[in-house]
C-alpha cells in the first residue's frame, strides 16, 4: 500500500490522491476543507447505513461498552451528556449514533494507542431515542445501546 | 474568529484528564428563522488533541453534537507543565487552536 502511494505522489502530487479519495467515495469535490470528515457517514439516516459508511457491518452486542454519566430520562434534547467507555481491547474508534436523529450520528472519535478508550461530550436528541455507541477495536465492530428518554426535543423548533 | 476554548488538563494517577469546552452555534441546518428560512448548518467537524506534538485524540462531529460543545477524555502520560494543544475545523472552514499547560 506505501509503495502505491508513493507512485501516487510522485505521478500526480496531491490532487491526484485527493481525487482517488473523492473517487473512493470518501468526500465530495469542494470538501477538502474538511477532507477528513466523512460525509457520507454523518448524513446516514439509519443505524444500519451508518455503521456500513464507517465501514463496518453487523456489529456483535458488547456488554464491554458502558454509558457512563448518561442519564435515563434527559430534560433538556439540546443537551444530553454522553459517556462512552469501552473496555474491549485495542479499541481504534468510538461513535455515538442516536437513532431517531434526523442524521444519525453525532460525533465519531479515534483513539490513538495511548488514550483511554473513554470519552464524554454533550448530543442534541429531537427525541426519546434510542442511543448506540459503536465501537471499532481491532478491526472488529461492537454496539451497546440504552435508550434516552427526551422531555424536550433539541433539534428543529 | 470564535472565542477561546476553555481547556482543563490535569494529572489524575498515570494519565492526564482533559476537559475543553468550546465555543461555537453548532447550527443544525434543521432549524428556521421567523421568517420561515432555514437556518444553514454551521458545525464543528473536526477536532484533534495533541500532546507534546503526539496526536491524543481526534474526533469528528456532526450537528448533532450541543452548542458549546464539551469534550473530556483521558490519555496516558503527560507531565506537569507539558502542553496540550486543540484545534477544531468548522464547515465553512473557520478553525482555531488553544493550548494549555497541564497542572
Amino acid at each position: 500500500m506505501d509503495g502505491k502511494r508513493r507512485e501516487v505522489l510522485k505521478t500526480g502530487g496531491g490532487l491526484t490522491l485527493l481525487s482517488l479519495i473523492a473517487a473512493a467515495g470518501w468526500l465530495e469535490p469542494g470538501d477538502a476543507r474538511a477532507a477528513d470528515w466523512n460525509k457520507a457517514a454523518f448524513e446516514a439516516k439509519t443505524v444500519d447505513e451508518t455503521v456500513k459508511a464507517l465501514g463496518g457491518s453487523a456489529p456483535a452486542q458488547s456488554k464491554d461498552i458502558v454509558f457512563v454519566s448518561t442519564p435515563d430520562i434527559a430534560e433538556n434534547g439540546a443537551v444530553v451528556p454522553i459517556g462512552v467507555t469501552s473496555s474491549i481491547p485495542r479499541t481504534e474508534s468510538i461513535a455515538i449514533l442516536i437513532e431517531k436523529n434526523p442524521s444519525t450520528l453525532a460525533a465519531s472519535f479515534d483513539i490513538p494507542a495511548g488514550t483511554d478508550p473513554a470519552i464524554t461530550t454533550r448530543v442534541k436528541m429531537g427525541q426519546s431515542s434510542n442511543v448506540y455507541a459503536l465501537v471499532k477495536a481491532d478491526g472488529k465492530y461492537y454496539v451497546a445501546s440504552k435508550e434516552i428518554k427526551v422531555t424536550l426535543g433539541g433539534c428543529g423548533g | 474568529m470564535a472565542d477561546p476554548m476553555k481547556i482543563r488538563a490535569n494529572v489524575v494517577g498515570d494519565s492526564t484528564e482533559v476537559k475543553v469546552l468550546m465555543s461555537h452555534e453548532m447550527e443544525t441546518g434543521q432549524r428556521k428563522d421567523a421568517a420561515g428560512k432555514t437556518i444553514p448548518a454551521w458545525h464543528i467537524q473536526t477536532v484533534s488533541a495533541t500532546w507534546n506534538g503526539k496526536i491524543v485524540l481526534t474526533a469528528q462531529w456532526g450537528p448533532a453534537v450541543s452548542k458549546n460543545p464539551f469534550l473530556s477524555f483521558k490519555f496516558k502520560g503527560g507531565a506537569k507543565g507539558d502542553k496540550v494543544q486543540i484545534t477544531w475545523v468548522d464547515n465553512k472552514g473557520d478553525k482555531r487552536t488553544d493550548e494549555a499547560v497541564i497542572g
